[in-house]
């Protein structure tokens, strides 16, 4: 059978086409193609690496932000707490100081009354002895009008002088 | 109304108007076997086809070149003729040598031989123009559209499906074979479904083109076989008795070329049926003649539309062949090229 016994010419013909046509694809053909698209390919595989790799930076500059913003939230209400805290302090200082002078001043007018109480106390004092004297005086000038209680007087102030001598 | 049935009566009478009876035998060998000129089509009893080149060494009279028209008809130059009939070698060039009828060397131009030429010249063209895409553009920065596009997907398949699975870490060296190897079959086995002129050849359904691949194939294993794969094809891993009685090593060694014939009978024959199957559905139409008008017609309807079956599953086969002998070459390069396991 023809059919399954090769034949020379075509055996010969072919060897030399395939030959002819493997050192021209090998040569030309298909070392550029398939360098360029592995070169191609190991490039996208690189740009998705590289765009995981600044999500993952992004991700995390987010974050930062989120803490920073956190962290000056956190300034803030302490910065607002200390000055109201400082607020009430100076009204609490400032009232206790009010009240301190106001209790010195009072306690400064008091003791000034007192001593004018003391020294008016005093005047009256004098005055009313004064007056005591004069009074006495009086009564004794109109007791002395009298001969006999002159007398009864005189010995008597002088039992009391005695007296008092004797003590 | 009697007018009708009589023209259905003699659509259904076995009745041949002047139809010449086809020779089976003739059509099928012509149409699936290799000749000297290239039979294009017959207007009106006149053949049309181109009359290749014929380049024949005689053995009594030295190199010939002539053209193949000089041999038409059984007609004899330099006394050379093609045998026919009762002659040996049929349907090649023969001459009487010392009274016995031998061939020549023969290495005419024949269909078989124009159709590889030009399909190689269409393969290596389009190949070119893909890779001179690449030259031009900066592939890193583009991906090709349109044609360049289909065959870097094409390329990319057979590489990245076939060639790095199958062969293992030195791909990039057999790579551009295996590519040459899967291209130059699948675009002879398109050729050989187009039914006209350019295409039509039964090229890889020849068992010459598919020795040719299947030596390629033998060569890529066991030129560059490394000493794992010597190993374990003269002294296997099995019990010393296995190959002290050299059992083992002569199987292996019968293995070894038994896995590129079968590649070529693969190819060869899964063709060659696709060829064979397409020209006897065909043949239903012509053959169906002598039976009548109406079964003519019926039979005719049927065979085309199970040619277009046909032709369809070959355009499967066409491109599966293409890519079974390509894979298991892949596999069989990458057995050549394992290390051992564990040394």
């Amino acid at each position: 059978m023809s059919l399954i016994t090769p034949d020379f010419g075509l055996l010969f013909w072919m060897t030399l086409i395939f030959l002819i046509v493997f050192f021209i694809l090998l040569k030309f053909g298909f070392p550029a193609i398939t360098g360029m698209v592995n070169e191609r390919s190991e490039r996208i595989n690189a740009s998705i690496a590289k765009a995981k790799e600044a999500e993952e930076k992004l991700a995390t500059l987010a974050e930062q932000h989120k803490e920073l913003i956190r962290q000056a939230e956190l300034e803030q209400s302490r910065i607002l707490k200390e000055a109201s805290d400082a607020r009430e302090a100076m009204i609490r200082k400032a009232r206790e100081e009010a009240e301190a002078s106001a209790a010195h001043i009072i306690e400064q007018a008091k003791a000034r009354i007192a001593e004018e109480k003391d020294i008016a106390i005093r005047e009256i004092r004098s005055e009313v002895t004064l007056l005591t004297v004069e009074v006495a005086e009086k009564v004794i000038r109109k007791r002395l009008e009298d001969r006999d209680e002159q007398q009864a007087l005189i010995s008597r102030y002088l039992d009391e002088a005695d007296r008092l001598e004797k003590n | 109304m009697k007018r009708w049935l009589l023209i259905i009566f003699f659509a259904l009478l076995p009745f041949t108007a002047g139809a010449e009876k086809l020779d089976m035998q003739e059509y099928l060998f012509g149409h699936v076997g290799d000749s000297y000129e290239w039979h294009i089509t017959t207007i009106n009893g006149h053949h049309v086809s181109i009359h290749l080149p014929v380049i024949v060494k005689s053995k009594a009279t030295g190199w010939h070149c002539f053209s193949s028209e000089r041999l038409a008809h059984g007609e004899s130059y330099m006394g050379l003729h093609i045998a026919h009939g009762d002659e040996p070698h049929s349907g090649k060039i023969i001459e009487k040598v010392n009274g016995e009828w031998v061939r020549p060397l023969d290495i005419s131009i024949t269909k078989n031989v124009l159709s590889l030429m030009m399909s190689s010249v269409l393969l290596v063209v389009l190949i070119l123009l893909t890779a001179r895409w690449y030259k031009r553009h900066d592939a890193k920065e583009e991906a090709p559209k349109g044609f360049v596009g289909l065959m870097e997907m094409l390329i990319t398949m057979v590489e990245d499906d076939i060639i790095k699975d199958c062969v293992g870490k030195d791909y990039k060296r057999y790579s551009p074979y295996l590519l040459t190897a899967f291209f130059f079959i699948f675009f002879n086995n398109l050729l050989g479904i187009i039914p006209f002129f350019p295409g039509g050849a039964n090229v890889t359904g020849n068992i010459a083109v598919t020795f040719v691949l299947a030596m390629a194939t033998f060569l890529a294993v066991n030129l560059f076989g490394n000493k794992h794969y010597w190993k374990e094809i003269l002294w296997p891993d099995v019990p010393v008795f296995l190959k002290a009685f050299p059992l083992m090593p002569l199987i292996e060694i019968i293995g070894m070329f038994t896995k590129p014939f079968s590649l070529m009978i693969r190819l060869f024959a899964n063709i060659l049926a696709g060829h064979v199957m397409i020209l006897g559905v065909v043949a239903v139409v012509f053959l169906t003649v002598e039976l009548g008008a109406a079964m003519n017609a019926g039979l005719s309807a049927i065979a085309v539309v199970f040619g277009v079956f046909m032709d369809v599953l070959e355009l499967l086969v066409a491109f599966l062949q293409a890519y079974v002998f390509t894979m298991l070459s892949a596999v069989f390069i990458g057995l050549s090229r394992q290390e051992a396991e564990h040394e």
